[in-house]
C-alpha cells in the first residue's frame, strides 16, 4: 500500500530540505519527496495539519533496555513502546543486562523480542570485554555477526588504557565505534554528587568533573595512536567538552553525546524544591551551572555530536532509598524530545534543523546505520514532531516500566504527534486525532 | 518552628534563639532534685539509631525521660540493614504505631529528609552522614554563650575533618546566623569545595585560624582516614594540627576549648588542653541534655513560658 504524507513541514538535513513537502511512502520505504506530488490511486492520502514536522526517524544511541535480566525495570516491549512515543524509530540499547550481551546468545535473544514487540528498531551494542569485567575482550566478531553496531562497558569505564587500545584497534575490523562512560574510578571513588559546592552543603560525597575529563583525554589519545573511533557518551563536564573540542582539532575520530538533563539541570536542585530526590541521582551527576551552559555552548557551536537520552529506567523500590544507597540513573526517552524543543529550539539556541541533525543524521553516521535521511528508498522511519504542542509530563501516560524521572509535571512547549517504523505508524498521539 | 528539626538550615535567628532560650530553662529542671517534669506525659519518642552513639542517644534519653516521655530505642546494626527492610519500611512500621516523634540517627546524608516525607510524626536529626547534626550545634552554641554571654562578633576557630564532619555543617550555619566570625582549617585534602559560600573563612595554617580566638572547637580526626591517603599518619596530623597548649596560647586569653566527641586524645588535642582550664568539653556534654529537651519541647507544641512549669 502506498500512503502520502501531504503538505508537513518536511524537516530533513541530509538531504538539504527544510520547507512545505509531500513524502510518498511504499513498501515501507520512502518512494518519493517533492512538492504537491500527484495522487496515485490506490493511495492513502495522510494531510499533515499545520504546524506538524516531518523529519527522519529520532535514534535514541543510548538507553538501557534492562532485558534480559531486569525486566521489573524495563523489558525490550515496555522500551520500545517509550521510545516510540517519545519519537524515536530507533535505539541503541547497551550491554550492561544480566547476563551481559557479550556474546551472540544475547544479542539474538535481544534482536527476537525486538522483533516481537515490533515498535522501535534495536540496535544492541556489545560488551568490550567479557562480563564488562574489564580484562579480556568479548568475542566481537560474533558480536557484530549476531546484529551488535557498537561496542561498549557503559555503566563501566574501560579501566585500563591498554584494553581500550586493544578495542580501539581490533574494532576497525567491524567498522564498530567504541562508545565509552568516561570515568577514572579512583577519582570517583564513593560519589554520588558533583563535587562542589552543592555536595559540600548536603554532605554527599563528590564526584569532580575531572574524572570524566582525564579519561576522555586517554581515549582520545589512544584514538589518535590507533585510527579508531571513540564515542564519548554522555559528556557532563566543561572540561570534557575542551577534550572534545581538542581532539576534533587534532582529526581524532572522536564525537560525543549530551543528555536532555545535562543540559537542562543542575545540581542546585539537589538542595531544592526537595531535597535528596533520589530521581536526580544519575551518573555523570548533574554539574554546575557552568558545566550545563558549557553543554549548551558544545550543542550550539556543533562540537556536540548528539543528544541521547542515557534511558536508565530503575524500580520505586530502588529509588525509594537514602541518596547514597539509591541506583544511579533516570528515564528519558519519553521527556527528551519536549526538553529538547523547549529548551534548545524554542529559545532560539538551534534550529529545528540542527536538532534533527544531533538526533537523528549523526546517530546513524557515528553507529553506520540506516536512517537520518528522508531520501528516496531510505527506510521509511519518520518523525511527527508537533513543537508547538503544550505538553504536561506525567509519569502516569508513560510506557517505559519505571518511573524515575525528574521532571513530572513539568509543562513543556514541544512535543510528538506521530511516530513511523518502516511505513507502519506505530504510535500517534492520543489527543491529536491524527488520521494516519 | 516547622513540623521537623532536619538541621540548622531550616531554623531562622529568631527561632535558635529560643531554642537557646528554652534551654536555660530546661538546663534548672537538671538541678532539681527531681529532675522531672510531666510536660511530655503521654508523648511517644522513639529514638531510632543506625550507627552506634553512645553520647547523643543517651543525651536524647535522659532528656525524653526528664519531660516524662515514654521513650523507645531502636539500634538497628547497619549489617542487617543490608538484607532487612529498607529505612521507607521501617519507618512506616513505626509510625503504625503512632508515636509522636522520630529521632534519627543515620549514616546516609538526607535520611530525615526521607523519613520526614514519608511520617507524620515529627522529625529530629540526631546526625545524618555528612550533612548535619543540629542538637551538637544548639549545645555548642548554648555553651559559647554560657561564656562568652553573645555569639555575635566572636572569632570561631574549627580545626579537623571539615570534609566529613556533620558537626561542623551544623556549626557554620548556625554559627554564622548568629553573626559569628567563623574561621576553618584542616589539612587541605579534608576541606569541602566551596565551603567558603557557606559564609567562613578557611584559614592558610592552623596557627592563623586559631590567632586571637574566642572559641576553638576541633572535629574528630577518624583513624581509617589515613588509608584514603588524606593524611600521612596520627603522628603528622598531629605535628601539623593537633591542638596543643602553645597553639592555645595564640588565641585570647578567655579562649574556650570545646570538642563534639568522641575525643582522640593526642590526635586533634593533646591530653593537656583536653582536661586543662580552657576545656568545657564536659559542659558540652551537660548542656546537651537541656537544649534537647528544649528542642523536644518546643517541636511538641509548646510555648516558651510554659517551659519550667
Amino acid at each position: 500500500m502506498k500512503r502520502l504524507l501531504k503538505g508537513g513541514r518536511v524537516v530533513d538535513p541530509a538531504n538539504n530540505r527544510d520547507g512545505t513537502f509531500d513524502v510518498l511512502i511504499e513498501a515501507g520505504r520512502i518512494a518519493r519527496v517533492g512538492k504537491d506530488l500527484p495522487i496515485e490511486p490506490g493511495t492513502s492520502v495522510v494531510l499533515i495539519p499545520e504546524g506538524l514536522v516531518v523529519c527522519p526517524g529520532l535514534i535514541d544511541m543510548h538507553v538501557h533496555l534492562r532485558e534480559p535480566g531486569q525486566e521489573y525495570k524495563e523489558t525490550v516491549a515496555t522500551g520500545t513502546a517509550a521510545a516510540v512515543a517519545g519519537g524515536f524509530t530507533a535505539v541503541a540499547c547497551m550491554p550492561n543486562t544480566s547476563p551481559v550481551n557479550d556474546n551472540a546468545g544475547v544479542t539474538e535473544y535481544i534482536l527476537k523480542k525486538a522483533a516481537e514487540a515490533n515498535l522501535a528498531r534495536v540496535y544492541p551494542i556489545g560488551a568490550v570485554s567479557r562480563g564488562q569485567q574489564g580484562e579480556q575482550l568479548a568475542d566481537i566478531a560474533e558480536l557484530r555477526e549476531a546484529g551488535c553496531v557498537a561496542l561498549s562497558d557503559d555503566g563501566r569505564p574501560v579501566a585500563t588504557a591498554l584494553l581500550m587500545r586493544r578495542v580501539l584497534e581490533y574494532a576497525q575490523m567491524f567498522g564498530m565505534p567504541v562508545i565509552e562512560h568516561c570515568e577514572e574510578q579512583t577519582l570517583k571513588g564513593a560519589g554520588v554528587a558533583h563535587e562542589g559546592f552543592q555536595a559540600s552543603a548536603l554532605g554527599l560525597h563528590g564526584i569532580p568533573g575531572e574524572a570524566e575529563s582525564i579519561m576522555a583525554l586517554r581515549d582520545i589519545s589512544l584514538a589518535e595512536l590507533t585510527g579508531g573511533s571513540v564515542h564519548i557518551a554522555h559528556m557532563s563536564a566543561r572540561q570534557t567538552l575542551d577534550a572534545v573540542r581538542y581532539g576534533k582539532g587534532r582529526g581524532a575520530h572522536v564525537t560525543c553525546e549530551v543528555t536532555p538533563h545535562h543540559f537542562v539541570l543542575t545540581d542546585d536542585r539537589l538542595g531544592s524544591p526537595v531535597p535528596y530526590d533520589t530521581n536526580l541521582k544519575m551518573n555523570p551527576p548533574l554539574r554546575e551551572t557552568v558545566d550545563r551552559d558549557a553543554m549548551l555552548q558544545g550543542i550550539a557551536e556543533g562540537s556536540v555530536d548528539a543528544i541521547a537520552t542515557d534511558h536508565a529506567p530503575h524500580h520505586y523500590d530502588e529509588k525509594h532509598v537514602e541518596f547514597d544507597r539509591a541506583p544511579f540513573g533516570i528515564t528519558g526517552l519519553e521527556t527528551a524530545v519536549s526538553l529538547c524543543l523547549d529548551r534548545l529550539v524554542h529559545t532560539g539556541l538551534i534550529s529545528l534543523g540542527r536538532l534533527v541533525e544531533l538526533l537523528s543524521v549523526n546517530p546513524a553516521r557515528i553507529l553506520r546505520v540506516s536512517g537520518g535521511s528522508l531520501g528516496e528508498g531510505d527506510p521509511a522511519d519518520i518523525s511527527l514532531l508537533a513543537p508547538d504542542l503544550v505538553v504536561t509530563v506525567s509519569t502516569a501516560t508513560m510506557r517505559s516500566r519505571s518511573k524515575n524521572t525528574p521532571f513530572e509535571g513539568w509543562r513543556l512547549r514541544g512535543g510528538v504527534a506521530a511516530t513511523i517504523v518502516g511505513g507502519r505508524v506505530v504510535y500517534s498521539h492520543p489527543d491529536l486525532r491524527l488520521e494516519l | 518552628m516547622k513540623k521537623d528539626l532536619l538541621g540548622i538550615d531550616d531554623l531562622s535567628p529568631d527561632e535558635i534563639q529560643l531554642i537557646l532560650k528554652t534551654a536555660e530553662a530546661m538546663r534548672e529542671i537538671g538541678e532539681r532534685p527531681i529532675k522531672k517534669v510531666p510536660t511530655l506525659r503521654g508523648k511517644t519518642i522513639v529514638n531510632l539509631f543506625y550507627e552506634p552513639s553512645t553520647r547523643t542517644r543517651t543525651s536524647f534519653e535522659i532528656a525524653e525521660k526528664r519531660l516524662s516521655a515514654d521513650t523507645l530505642n531502636i539500634a538497628v546494626a547497619s549489617s542487617s540493614v543490608l538484607k532487612g527492610e529498607t529505612l521507607a519500611d521501617t519507618a512506616m512500621n513505626i509510625e503504625a504505631m503512632a508515636p509522636d516523634m522520630i529521632v534519627l540517627r543515620h549514616a546516609s546524608s538526607g535520611a530525615c529528609h526521607l523519613l520526614s516525607r514519608i511520617c507524620r510524626s515529627r522529625i529530629i536529626n540526631a546526625g545524618d552522614g555528612m550533612h548535619e547534626h543540629p542538637t551538637q550545634a544548639l549545645l555548642d552554641a548554648f555553651t559559647i554563650r554560657q561564656h562568652k554571654s553573645t555569639i555575635e562578633g566572636l572569632k570561631v576557630a574549627i580545626v579537623g575533618d571539615l570534609l566529613h564532619s556533620r558537626v561542623l555543617r551544623s556549626n557554620v550555619l548556625l554559627l554564622t546566623r548568629l553573626g559569628a566570625d567563623v574561621w576553618v582549617s584542616g589539612p587541605p585534602t579534608l576541606v569541602p569545595r566551596g565551603i567558603e559560600r557557606l559564609g567562613v573563612r578557611v584559614a592558610s595554617s592552623v596557627d592563623v585560624a586559631v590567632a586571637d580566638a574566642d572559641v576553638v572547637m576541633l572535629l574528630r580526626i577518624q583513624q581509617e582516614r589515613m588509608l584514603g591517603a588524606f593524611f600521612p599518619s596520627l603522628r603528622e596530623y598531629f605535628n601539623v594540627f593537633g591542638m596543643t597548649v602553645e597553639r592555645v596560647r595564640r588565641a585570647k586569653p578567655d579562649v574556650i576549648i570545646m570538642h563534639p566527641g568522641p575525643m582522640n586524645r593526642g590526635v586533634e588535642i593533646a591530653s593537656e588542653v583536653a582536661d586543662g582550664p580552657y576545656s568545657v568539653i564536659l559542659e558540652q556534654v551537660a548542656n546537651g541534655v537541656a537544649v534537647r529537651m528544649a528542642v523536644l519541647y518546643l517541636l511538641a507544641g509548646g510555648v516558651e513560658d510554659e517551659a519550667a512549669a
